[in-house]
């Protein structure tokens, strides 16, 4: 990827730092205000799917998009103020994926928060996972702006603790996609009313970024790209001037604007997802949400996973994805038309055709 | 023998260029398994300045010492390699750090030096006259007040380009000796006569096994790259494939960061990778500047491999066995090893047997020009053993 197209939008300034930036697996949110020493940094990694196969051995290519994201992330210059893991560090969410995923992450230099992904939860209901990572569910305050952790990957009580012989079967049906027994993510009434009280001592010019696993909107419920309590979660933002909520799940590049929400998805380290193709044949009634990317070389295992640099200005967002073997994209809020828009391929006509196959 | 393979070869570029003359651009039709080859239309092919080329090639007086042509590490009787060096030997028997590669069909690559830092066979040629661990020279200056002086220089010049004195200056030097490069170009190999030849009997059982393993599981065709109508066995690509980047992993992050801040130029990145070892091992990072490219290397063409030993970028490989191992095991040389975090995504376990590997070999060793057929195989202890 060249150097410039870094500088010249003012993403990360020096050559030498957009080069190191490059190549990161992983997401760099850089919060900006009027006053630059209140700039800050924040890198993301997210979706690696640390799998167990037996004894000491772990799917492979998972691993090695974890390792390579967390080797990256250490050479980012200037250094991140801190790190997100967007969730779904493990599979099927077993002690040994999280210790496995944990000890890779744990070569990270800098402060590592925590998203909890359906992939960690659903065997134990989050408890391993709670030990190693603390909260299901917080927020804190950093250079001026508000960060809430969600666990928006909750669901029916009585599906969760009533309808499965196992706690392995559990983990087994949510991981499934179009699965009919599956069942729909949520933040749910406890953790919306924790939400309620703890935005209501937020100034609501304040901005606040919402880290969650799944989108917190309605897209596509067989794969749960859905949050089932989304427009309420949504009308707790609504007060606030621009609020931001940044989600993994996807495995893949999506942007929308609701109201003065915006949401932007941050790709995965294990592997890509297109669109299901349920999804792609039915016209949707919101913006559309993403083009699709080129289909993934299949001698590149990294291919279509990647990172994205997000600038926040004036409290608005510009996503500039890196994708491994693939062409670069950037996606930035533009003011005229008040919604995210691909700033290299605005129009269907100046796109990429998507490869349909080989 | 070696000289008869010399002689047959000259003998063959100049009947390429001969035939070449008046066919704008593309030449006479190239060996089996080779595409026609390209020229530069400001740089087309004559028998006279091919001839130069090479006397220029050839000519020790281009470096510091006297000592030191082209030629030294691209020695035709070694196939254009300076095997069994690892890494070659310029002035003063100063080491640089990679492997040279032979010249053999360079003309079809898309970039130059095993890190790409040249896009072209003539800017190819300007650099290693001023590397102080090649030619050794200051600058290009002593070449030019030779061949502006020397009366056999002065003739070939003025009758190639119609130029003498100060119009002579080195676009026409490098023009000439990239000239002469591009007709060191050779296929029709025991492969060439099976796969595109359609000659059933070319290949032995074990290289047609090694085919079918070259193409399917040992998946060495996605970068060593066969077509339909010509192979030219690479991909003009970079890959991190876990050579040289394997033994400075611990350093390597503040390597790369501590290179990137010093925004070195090409040509001081061009002094900077043969005389350091460690910058040498990140590879094209050094060319892009992109941490995609930490650690990753151009993709050799596979064509004269057996006689070409020894192998990968810096040399470390001795035998074609040693390399297939080092891709078997996923990136590292010894099973187990600490894989670099930086890897191409392209580098897995094969789960290869070894009478797998043993197929492969032989499958390599069909892929030797019926030119170089005569040098040893590195299986018979390296090219320059014999």
């Amino acid at each position: 990827m060249a150097e410039h197209r870094w500088s010249r939008r003012g993403f990360i300034r020096a050559a030498g730092t957009a080069a190191a930036a490059s190549a990161l697996p992983l997401s760099v949110v850089e919060m900006a205000f009027a006053d630059p020493a209140r700039n800050f940094r924040i890198a993301y990694i997210s979706d690696a799917h640390i799998q167990h196969i037996r004894g000491t051995q772990f799917v492979r290519n998972w691993d090695r998009g974890l390792i390579r994201a967390v080797a990256e992330c250490n050479l980012l210059t200037p250094a991140p103020d801190f790190v997100v893991f967007g969730g779904d560090l493990a599979q099927l969410g077993t002690k040994e994926e999280l210790d496995h995923g944990a000890e890779m992450l744990s070569a990270l230099k800098y402060k590592t928060y925590h998203v909890m992904g359906e992939h960690d939860y659903y065997l134990d209901l989050g408890e391993y996972w709670s030990e190693l990572f603390g909260p299901h569910w917080h927020s804190f305050d950093h250079k001026g702006v508000h960060f809430v952790i969600l666990n928006s990957v909750l669901t029916y009580d009585d599906w969760t603790h009533n309808r499965w012989p196992s706690a392995q079967q559990r983990m087994l049906e949510m991981a499934g996609l179009d699965n009919p027994n599956g069942s729909p993510f949520m933040v749910g009434e406890k953790q919306r009313e924790w939400l309620r009280k703890d935005l209501a001592a937020v100034d609501k010019s304040t901005p606040v970024v919402v880290f969650s696993h799944s989108p917190i909107q309605k897209i596509y419920k067989g794969w749960n790209f859905w949050t089932e309590d989304a427009d309420e979660v949504q009308a707790l933002l609504k007060p606030f001037r621009k609020p931001t909520v940044v989600y993994g799940h996807v495995h893949q590049i999506q942007y929308n604007q609701i109201g003065n929400i915006a949401f932007q998805a941050v790709m995965a380290t294990a592997w890509p997802w297109p669109y299901p193709e349920t999804y792609a044949q039915a016209e949707p009634d919101f913006p559309p949400i993403t083009v699709p990317m080129n289909r993934a070389n299949p001698f590149f295992e990294r291919d279509a996973t990647g990172w994205q640099g997000i600038d926040v200005e004036a409290g608005r967002v510009t996503l500039n994805y890196r994708l491994f073997n693939n062409t670069d994209r950037t996606i930035g809020f533009d003011p005229a038309k008040k919604r995210p828009v691909d700033r290299d391929f605005p129009d269907k006509d100046k796109r990429i055709p998507p490869q349909d196959h080989f | 023998m070696r000289g008869n393979s010399i002689r047959w070869l000259l003998a063959a570029g100049v009947l390429a260029c001969a035939a070449a003359v008046g066919a704008d651009q593309a030449l006479a039709p190239a060996p089996l398994g080779l595409p026609a080859l390209r020229v530069p239309a400001d740089n087309p092919q004559t028998p006279e300045k091919i001839a130069l080329g090479k006397k220029l090639f050839e000519d020790k007086r281009f470096s510091s010492t006297g000592e030191v042509a082209c030629a030294n590490c691209h020695m035709a009787e070694k196939a254009f390699t300076d095997g069994p060096l690892k890494v070659s030997e310029g002035i003063n028997k100063l080491t640089g750090t990679r492997n040279a590669p032979t010249v053999i069909n360079s003309a079809y690559m898309r970039s130059m030096f095993w890190d790409g830092r040249s896009p072209t066979l003539e800017d190819q040629a300007l650099h290693p006259f001023v590397n102080p661990v090649e030619m050794g020279l200051k600058d290009h200056e002593p070449i030019l007040r030779i061949v502006r002086s020397d009366p056999e220089y002065t003739r070939a010049f003025g009758r190639v380009f119609d130029k003498s004195g100060n119009k002579i200056t080195m676009t026409e030097v490098t023009k000439a000796i990239a000239a002469f490069e591009r007709t060191i170009i050779s296929g029709n190999s025991p492969f060439d006569r099976y796969y595109f030849g359609h000659d059933a009997k070319a290949l032995t059982p074990a290289q047609i096994r090694g085919l079918d393993l070259f193409v399917n599981k040992a998946r060495c065709v996605s970068c060593h790259v066969i077509e339909q109508t010509q192979a030219l066995f690479t991909d003009n690509r970079f890959h991190n494939v876990g050579v040289g980047i394997n033994d400075i992993q611990d350093d390597a992050p503040a390597l790369a960061t501590e290179f990137l801040r010093a925004k070195a130029t090409l040509s001081e990145v061009d002094v900077k990778v043969l005389s350091d070892k460690r910058t040498s091992e990140l590879g094209r990072l050094a060319v892009t500047r992109s941490l995609e490219d930490i650690g990753s290397f151009k993709t050799p063409t596979l064509r004269n491999v057996a006689v070409t030993a020894p192998y990968m970028h810096d040399g470390s490989k001795a035998t074609l066995r040693d390399v297939i191992v080092h891709y078997n095991n996923g990136g590292v040389t010894n099973e187990g090893d600490r894989v670099n975090d930086f890897l191409s995504s392209g580098i897995r376990p094969l789960n290869l047997t070894e009478d797998e590997i043993d197929d492969l070999v032989a499958f390599m060793e069909a892929l030797t020009s019926p030119e170089f057929a005569d040098l040893p195989k590195a299986t018979e202890g390296g090219a320059g053993n014999g």
